[in-house]
């Protein structure tokens, strides 16, 4: 029991609140350094493909994942443990304190750090109420006695400090729940094709604990037009100027369709949900037909983006023919006659595209029951039959097969991040809450003054007013003078 | 929409133009902080902070002016070198001002808030320094702080002109958003401020350790030639708090107006993005700073330290993390 109380009296103790938020620095920085899954899975996986040896070492520490790892949990519950226990016993304290009256004038005013003196002739009854009255008014808490009065003002400091405490409290819990209920998925919509918010639909989706299918409210989109505008011209030639989704949502299928633009800055909110416009990039359409000229595969294939200038690569799989075909290629909206590099594209936007295929022939590997990326061909199984490039319109015949690729165009996507987080609304509600506690509990300062009426030797009386500051706030001096000017107006009435 | 070049190029020249005049004022900074002394010899401020920490007060029996007196000290004098501080306080402002009109310029020429990238908020960073700096000097005697803060600011100017300078050009779609002038703006005066909370913060370090050295009767080090010349260290120790404890909840804003935006611009308000987490880090330590100041045997020398530490996260966030880290962040139009 003894040693409970003396463990819980260390935790709640402010040097170990300390210690605990230098541990929570420390703590970040790691997350900051390795990639993390949660934001960038990808480079976790590259990371670990370029370190065989302190890569799985580094994934067993939490390393790639520290804002979830146990070690960086258990600091920051500790503190928020350390930070109830402190402050819960203050707030009672404080509770208190609302209710008590300010202490009794020290013997020795003239002690004090800010301290007033004169002499006067005026009652000191009359001293007294006038003095409490004309300080009540400025806002102080004040208390008399028959030759005294003792004023207490900035309790809203402490009040502040609690709420700011309280406020970070409730933070944690809304981000929890918030985590814990919510989902974000993302999903990749063609230009004239559409999304239904079902789980299938999504490319990732990334529930909470708690988060339950039925709660995905039925609505759906349709991705009209995308249009991005770069900068042509000067340093910062390519960079983005402008990203424009137009959708036309549904918020359930029996409702009608309204238009709605999406913008970087500019999501949807819709149903509790919100829909973010997050990426972009192109679509080559192809119509692929066999030797005897039946189309055996016609459509905009997504094609991922793989630099600034949106050099752009995917596959085609055409699993209907004997043997089965796939294209590999690249999409490059504007293409440079220099290929010393291979094929690259010059400028995001689609000046001059092109596509740069390869063609393969054999067993595409679809039927081995392993899940298969579609941005990727496994050509263990095939051969290639050719390479080709193409502008729109042009159509290549494969030679050994005598079937034909035909590049009609393209289509541009944009991809989406859809998410629902009921925890939004708290967090910003405690965020807010604590800046005012904080601004309260750092601004407002907290005083003490007296004024003390003493009998003088020649028959008239000296008034005393002194002051102390309980906080490193300025202008206490000023403060006192306001206070002994009151005194004095009031007197000379 | 076009950008105005003539715009842009004026803006340029008033660049140079200030960091003239800032270098100048850095001269005459120079000159009269060698020349001052405070008024207050080290050897005193040594015994008084070892005795009592209140000084007993005059007491007058003047009704007009109640005449009400406090334990602080009452800083330096600058004696010969007052003119030279003037010179160099006027030029200061000179300088300021410069930097504001070099930042609505840029603002002007390309039609937008010019805060988009490294080389603008670099601008921005300078000009909150600096305009801290200047605004405080109006109530009180801050000459002998001058050089202290034309350094930093001349280093920042130049940091700016030489490596980040990036043309003046449209925003990218993720920066285009009111958010940008609340969030961004809060962070560089917080940049600001901060710069000068850690200019005190190191001053009253050399004031300490000075006035250690003489209450154990010590020779004087090193740095007592600074010492010397710059006030009392419990007086540098509580103008240090004062701006930390102003700029925290500024700070809190900041991050939180972020979170706001980022939620806005990337579907979730916080996502340990590497600018996030270093935003982070940054709180919690100045967080600790101000706790540890309300702690016995964290008070002074323990607590400055972590204020400097708090500063240079912010350091590391801006140079290391805007330049070399991967993340959403990437803004540097390096």
């Amino acid at each position: 029991m003894a040693t409970m109380r003396w463990l819980w009296r260390q935790l709640t103790s402010m040097r170990i609140a300390l210690i605990l938020l230098f541990l929570l620095a420390l703590a970040s920085v790691p997350g900051s350094l390795f990639p993390q899954r949660g934001t960038s899975p990808l480079r976790v996986s590259e990371f670990l493909k370029d370190n065989p040896t302190s890569g799985p070492i580094l994934d067993r520490l939490y390393m790639f994942d520290v804002f979830a790892s146990p070690w960086f949990a258990s600091i920051y519950l500790l503190l928020f443990i350390s930070l109830t226990g402190c402050v819960l016993p203050r707030a009672l304290e404080h509770i208190k304190e609302l209710r008590s009256q300010p202490p009794v004038a020290p013997r020795n005013l003239s002690r004090l750090p800010a301290h007033t003196q004169w002499q006067t002739n005026a009652e000191t009854a009359q001293v007294i109420s006038d003095t409490a009255a004309a300080w009540k008014k400025r806002g102080w808490q004040v208390r008399q006695g028959p030759d005294w009065v003792a004023a207490e003002k900035g309790y809203s400091r402490e009040s502040g400090n609690l709420v700011f405490h309280l406020a970070l409290l409730v933070l944690l819990m809304a981000v929890g729940f918030g985590g814990a209920v919510g989902y974000r998925g993302t999903v990749i919509v063609r230009e004239n094709s559409g999304f239904a918010n079902n789980i299938t639909q999504y490319d990732t989706f990334a529930p909470g604990r708690m988060f339950n299918a039925d709660q995905l409210p039925p609505f759906s989109f349709e991705l009209n037009k995308f249009s991005a505008t770069f900068q042509r011209g000067g340093q910062q030639s390519g960079a983005p100027r402008e990203f424009l989704a137009e959708l036309l949502v549904k918020s359930d299928p029996k409702s009608q369709p309204r238009p709605v633009t999406v913008e970087v800055n500019h999501p949807l909110r819709t149903s509790g949900i919100t829909v973010y416009l997050v990426g972009h990039g192109f679509a080559p359409e192809f119509t692929i037909r066999d030797a005897s000229g039946k189309v055996v595969w016609k459509d905009a294939a997504v094609f991922l983006p793989q630099d600034a200038s949106f050099t752009s690569s995917g596959v085609v799989k055409v699993p209907d023919t004997v043997p089965q075909l796939g294209i590999q290629g690249f999409f490059l909206p504007t293409v440079t006659n220099d290929f010393s590099k291979g094929p690259k594209s010059i400028f995001p936007a689609a000046d001059n595209p092109k596509v740069f295929l390869s063609a393969w022939q054999g067993d595409l590997g679809l039927d081995t029951g392993m899940p298969q990326s579609v941005y990727r061909l496994d050509t263990s199984k095939m051969q290639r039959i050719g390479k080709e490039e193409l502008a729109p319109g042009e159509i290549w015949t494969l030679a050994n097969s005598g079937g034909t690729v035909e590049f009609n165009g393209y289509r541009q996507w944009a991809s989406f991040a859809i998410t629902k987080d009921p925890g939004k609304g708290w967090a910003l509600g405690a965020a807010i809450a604590s800046i005012v506690g904080l601004s309260l509990s750092l601004l407002i300062p907290r005083r003490r003054a007296w004024l003390r009426v003493t009998a003088t030797q020649d028959g008239g009386s000296l008034i005393e007013i002194a002051g102390l500051s309980k906080t490193e706030a300025p202008g206490l001096v000023d403060e006192i003078l306001q206070l002994a000017k009151l005194v004095k107006a009031s007197e000379e009435k | 929409m076009a950008i105005n070049e003539t715009l842009a190029q004026a803006s340029n020249a008033m660049v140079y133009g200030s960091i003239t005049a800032f270098t100048g004022a850095m001269a005459a900074f120079s000159i009269s902080l060698a020349k001052g002394r405070r008024l207050e010899t080290i050897e005193v401020s040594a015994q008084r902070s070892s005795g009592s920490h209140q000084v007993r007060m005059g007491s007058t029996a003047t009704l007009d002016k109640p005449a009400v007196s406090t334990s602080m000290s009452n800083g330096e004098d600058l004696g010969e070198g007052r003119r030279a501080g003037n010179i160099g306080m006027s030029l200061t402002w000179l300088g300021t001002l410069l930097l504001g009109f070099a930042i609505i310029f840029r603002g002007l020429s390309a039609g937008r808030i010019p805060i988009g990238n490294m080389y603008e908020f670099s601008l921005a960073g300078g000009f909150a320094v600096a305009l801290t700096y200047c605004l405080l000097s109006l109530s009180r005697d801050l000459r002998w702080l001058g050089l202290f803060i034309t350094i930093p600011v001349l280093l920042d100017l130049g940091l700016a002109l030489t490596v980040l300078y990036t043309e003046s050009a449209q925003l990218v779609p993720a920066l285009n958003s009111y958010w940008l002038a609340i969030h961004v703006t809060a962070a560089s005066v917080c940049l600001g401020a901060f710069t000068i909370g850690a200019a005190l913060s190191c001053l009253y370090l050399v004031a300490q350790a000075a006035e250690d050295r003489a209450a154990a009767g010590l020779e004087p080090g090193r740095s007592s030639g600074i010492a010397q010349r710059i006030p009392s260290a419990d007086r540098l120790d509580l103008m240090a708090y004062r701006i930390h404890a102003f700029m925290f909840p500024i700070w809190t804003f900041a991050v939180i107006a972020g979170a706001i935006w980022a939620e806005a611009a990337w579907g979730r308000y916080w996502g340990w993005d590497p600018k996030e987490t270093w935003a982070f880090i940054t709180w919690v330590i100045y967080a600790a700073y101000l706790h540890a100041r309300a702690t016995a045997g964290w008070r002074g020398k323990k607590a400055a330290y972590v204020a400097i530490a708090g500063y240079s996260a912010i350091l590391f966030n801006y140079f290391i993390v805007n330049i070399y880290v991967q993340g959403l962040h990437s803004y540097s139009g390096l």
